[in-house]
């Protein structure tokens, strides 16, 4: 039977203490420990990228991380970047794009969107596929999410230098 | 006073027509979807099955105590612990003629039949605990030689699968209409082709979910299911497990992906039921990864030998083809595995004039998981066949191939039109569909850009595909055989007191916005704002009674429903306003919300006024009035068994002819989907479908050894289309509104993956052509390319 270890970390700006198994990966913890069911376990082999969140400040697929790997870090959900407004400009262009259909795949895409919007300048098309391209989306075919992601960062990029 | 009023997709208000964005996908872009996997409910178990690692094997021992014994664990079951708590069921339909298939049971009873049947399940506190159990059961297993090609299942003396039913071949159907001997005979040119399309997976981003609750107390059952038609799972649970009807509810939450998918009867999740009737425990499966690629049902696996026959002058004589479906070791429940190679069948050459068409079907039992109906069940195969044939056809009498199909389409002034195998076409427009097509992707002036970089070394290709799409199936598709599976649908409409709207529909989503679009239409029709009406969808006892969300049927069958739900309501609500105003209910009209005067527009009252009185105020309503601000409508299909839609699809690639890849450059649609209520939501249906046909054209392959075991189950090593290999692709609409309902709505959903493929093996031949080679085997992989041109 796994040991148990007690992790200290911030996940969306709050304060966390939990004793989690050894053997329990970070997308398991944030689901059943801590409520977080934005995160999603698609794979659960790293490949489909539902579970991408903010580690540190790095995206990262919480599939392939143990919760107990994470004392001292800080982690960022889906559900910390939408509270915090910081990807609403991102998610709006998502709804006027319709950029999404069942939705499983998209709190991935929007958290590996923002790493890319967060780099600042308009990247072409074929850059933001590159970006994304470690994300799996069934639904959409991939265009209206290219689509928002390019409107997005458009929008940021003339807000800086208007 | 002449003027024609105007009608509900004219009204200045309307939302039909408008790219309306989908409210309810704000919950998704914040994570606050509900899955299955989301729910939390007291005491649950979560369940874990051991799945059989032969193709074929009997089981001669099981051994659960070690497993039974670990911490944790509440129960752990095999097939015997199973009996007398359910009945087991049979894939066939009736009107299939002579189609057989074995009795199926939640856990493989003596002998398993593909690699991933489950064998037995843990229902334990956690799903690690589940799993960590699975280890120790003991099963001693006795390899039997697998069936697991299809060549194999049907050579002469190979075993049965089922005993019982004598040989493996499931269903047979032959086809022969028109004089095809003479055509072939009196033919310029005659060209044969063997096309063959790997089996393939949905891979849904959400894996297969269900929870089942059980209270003992009451014997009520409630199933959270990822599923597309709860209504149908309901009747087959009553079927197959001893409870009363109004005991069962399945309520449907968000479901992630699903395109055929997740609307079958899946042994592991009849096994969670037994296990929560047995327990009285909620009891919680979700499949993992790995499991989800041999459990879920697989695609395709056709084998087509094919020809054509053509004149000199470009007439189409006959098409003959003769498909080959291997459909693993059971028809799959309640739908069958034999309505996938139907469709082939059925819809192979129908859109072009010939009248000599022939063609056999053979769907066989063999030692792989069962295939059964995905997304455009038989349409990418018999488009691929067709337009195949079509542009080797063309090649053979040296003409273009556009023109070839420009002098072939059934003529847009030739409706309605039966084709040699019986379908009924209402009214297609396949040839401004193929002009308007022409023009959009400048055909002429891509054919000189191919020539010119040809010169350079520089090999691209153009593929076309035509097609038609089936769409809004009628009684006669499945409940007809003796399926539970409704082809009509309900809609309720309530009027608040507050003057907003509830709709209850019993039409499903799983993200292709039908809440969306069935909110466009009530509101446009009755008159009130969008954010006035909250659809309610997904949940046996809260909506009317429906078959749900499949065969792209939702707006073209649930949407007419909700027209007419709305119709009734707004009338039931005038007759309302018109006792409270003293007005004649005709000379009042609702808009955004208003009781208005229907002449001048002039506002009366809102329509919160006319439910307050309704609900709170009845003693100020005339006597004998009796306030009726429910109002519900059926719809389903009768004038034809189905409502067609038809397409052009085109490819604009490259290929690396040292490397075998393809990069796909640009893709184009043209789809005529009758009247479109939301466009931006059709246009992204197709690109997803268009998507899912490229993931099975270029990549998708469940790839088997002889022994019947999958090499490539993981995400990892089965490719799916990413971002970075996809096109941008550019869609036009056509709108030839339906006949028969008021909305005129066809369906959509298939449109993309039907045409997809073709298309794009039209252009992988396109750009071989110089060098004399060509492809027919899907997925068209680089190591296929390079064997075709004979580099390796």
């Amino acid at each position: 039977m796994s040991e148990s270890v007690e992790i200290r970390l911030t996940v969306n700006g709050a304060a966390v203490t939990r004793r989690v198994d050894a053997r329990q990966s970070l997308v398991d913890f944030l689901r059943e420990e801590l409520g977080l069911t934005g995160t999603r376990a698609g794979c659960e082999h790293g490949v489909c990228g539902a579970c991408t969140l903010r580690l540190d400040g790095a995206i990262v697929r919480a599939c392939l991380l143990f919760a107990a790997q994470l004392d001292g870090a800080r982690v960022e959900t889906i559900e910390g970047l939408s509270d915090s407004g910081e990807i609403a400009d991102l998610q709006a262009a998502f709804h006027r794009r319709n950029a999404l259909q069942c939705g499983f795949c998209t709190a991935g895409m929007l958290v590996t969107a923002a790493a890319l919007l967060r780099r600042g300048g308009v990247p072409s098309r074929e850059e933001i596929r590159d970006f994304l391209s470690g994300n799996y989306c069934r639904c959409t075919g991939y265009c209206a999410i290219i689509d928002a992601v390019e409107e997005a960062c458009r929008a940021r990029a003339e807000k800086a230098s208007p | 006073m002449s003027e024609q009023p105007l009608s509900f997709f004219d009204r200045p208000n309307s939302y039909i027509g408008k790219s309306v964005p989908r409210p309810n996908a704000q919950r998704l872009l914040q994570g606050r979807g509900v899955f299955v996997d989301d729910l939390r409910l007291p005491r649950l178990l979560h369940a874990a099955f051991l799945r059989s690692p032969y193709a074929h094997a009997r089981i001669k021992r099981i051994d659960t105590a070690a497993a039974a014994r670990r911490a944790g664990v509440v129960r752990v079951v095999t097939a015997a612990d199973l009996a007398g708590l359910y009945t087991p069921w049979v894939g066939v339909l009736t009107h299939l003629k002579g189609m057989k298939s074995a009795p199926q049971h939640p856990l493989a009873p003596d002998r398993a039949r593909w690699q991933g049947e489950p064998v037995a399940a843990v229902a334990a506190e956690t799903r690690a605990a589940a799993e960590d159990a699975l280890a120790e059961i003991a099963v001693e297993w006795e390899e039997l030689p697998p069936l697991a090609s299809v060549e194999a299942a049907l050579a002469p003396g190979a075993p049965a699968i089922h005993e019982a039913l004598g040989d493996n071949l499931a269903f047979t159907r032959t086809i022969d209409a028109g004089a095809v001997d003479d055509a072939f005979d009196r033919a310029d040119a005659v060209v044969a082709e063997t096309f063959t399309f790997a089996r393939h997976t949905g891979v849904c981003p959400e894996p297969r979910s269900i929870l089942a609750e059980f209270n003992p107390a009451d014997r009520r059952l409630t199933l959270y299911c990822s599923s597309q038609a709860p209504h149908m799972m309901k009747e087959i649970v009553l079927r197959h497990f001893p409870l009363a009807e109004a005991d069962l509810r399945v309520v449907c939450h968000d479901v992630g992906g699903s395109y055929g998918i997740k609307i079958h009867v899946y042994p592991d999740e009849m096994t969670v039921i037994a296990l929560a009737l047995m327990l009285g425990r909620p009891v919680k499966f979700v499949a993992d990864r790995l499991e989800s690629f041999v459990s879920d049902i697989h695609a395709r696996e056709h084998r087509v030998a094919a020809r054509v026959a053509v004149s000199k002058s470009g007439e189409i004589l006959a098409i003959d083809i003769d498909d080959l479906t291997g459909i693993g070791p059971f028809s799959t429940y309640p739908r069958t595995s034999a309505v996938e190679g139907n469709q082939v069948v059925n819809l192979a050459g129908s859109w072009y004039r010939s009248p000599n068409y022939r063609a056999r079907l053979r769907v066989v039992f063999q030692n792989k998981p069962p295939m059964s109906q995905y997304r455009a069940v038989g349409h990418p195969v018999a488009c691929a066949v067709t337009e195949g044939l079509v542009d080797l056809a063309a090649r053979a009498i040296a003409m273009d191939p556009a023109e070839l199909r420009w002098r072939n389409l059934i003529a847009d002034d030739a409706y309605p039109w039966k084709s040699p195998a019986g379908l009924l076409f209402e009214k297609l427009s396949h040839q401004r569909a193929l002009e308007r097509m022409l023009g959009m992707m400048d055909y002429t002036g891509l054919r000189r850009e191919q020539k010119a970089l040809r010169a350079q070394g520089v090999h691209r290709g153009i593929g076309l595909a035509c097609f038609v799409e089936i769409t809004n199936p009628g009684p006669a598709f499945y409940g007809v055989g003796g399926a539970p599976i409704s082809a009509q649908d309900g809609c309720s409409l309530r009027l608040e007191p507050g003057g907003t709207v509830t709709c209850a529909i019993s039409v499903t989503e799983q993200g292709q916005g039908t809440e969306t679009v069935v909110a466009q239409i009530v509101a446009s029709v009755l008159g009130v704002a969008l954010a006035r009406v909250r659809v309610v969808t997904g949940d046996t006892e809260r909506t009317p009674y429906g078959g749900g969300t499949w065969a792209s049927r939702g707006t073209g069958i649930g949407g007419e429903a909700a027209l007419q739900a709305a119709k009734a309501l707004r009338a039931n609500v005038l007759t309302l306003a018109g006792a409270m105003l003293q007005a004649a209910p005709g000379g009042l009209d609702i808009v955004e919300g208003w009781i208005v005067d229907a002449g001048t527009g002039a506002r009366r009252i809102g329509l919160e006024e006319v439910g307050r009185a309704g609900y709170f105020r009845g003693d100020t309503l005339p006597p004998g009035l009796q306030p009726e601000l429910v109002a519900t409508r059926h719809h389903q299909p009768r004038d034809y068994p189905f409502a067609f839609t038809n397409g052009v699809q085109a490819s604009w690639l490259e290929l690396d002819v040292e490397t075998g890849f393809v990069r796909l450059l640009k893709h184009w649609v043209v789809e005529d989907c009758g009247r479109m209520v939301n466009p931006l939501l059709v246009d992204e249906q197709i690109r997803g479908g268009v998507v899912q046909g490229l993931g099975a054209a270029l990549f998708e392959e469940c790839l088997y050894d002889a022994a019947g075991q999958l090499r490539n189950g993981t995400l990892a090593d089965y490719l799916v289309p990413m971002a970075a290999e996809m096109p941008d692709i550019e869609v036009a609409h056509l709108e030839t509104p339906l006949a028969g309902t008021e909305l005129g709505a066809k369906g959509v959903g298939e449109a993309g993956t039907a045409g997809a493929p073709a298309a794009v093996m039209n252009a992988i031949n396109d750009a071989l052509a110089p060098f004399g080679a060509r492809v027919a085997e899907q997925p068209f992989t680089p190591a296929r390319i390079l064997r075709a041109l004979g580099r390796v």
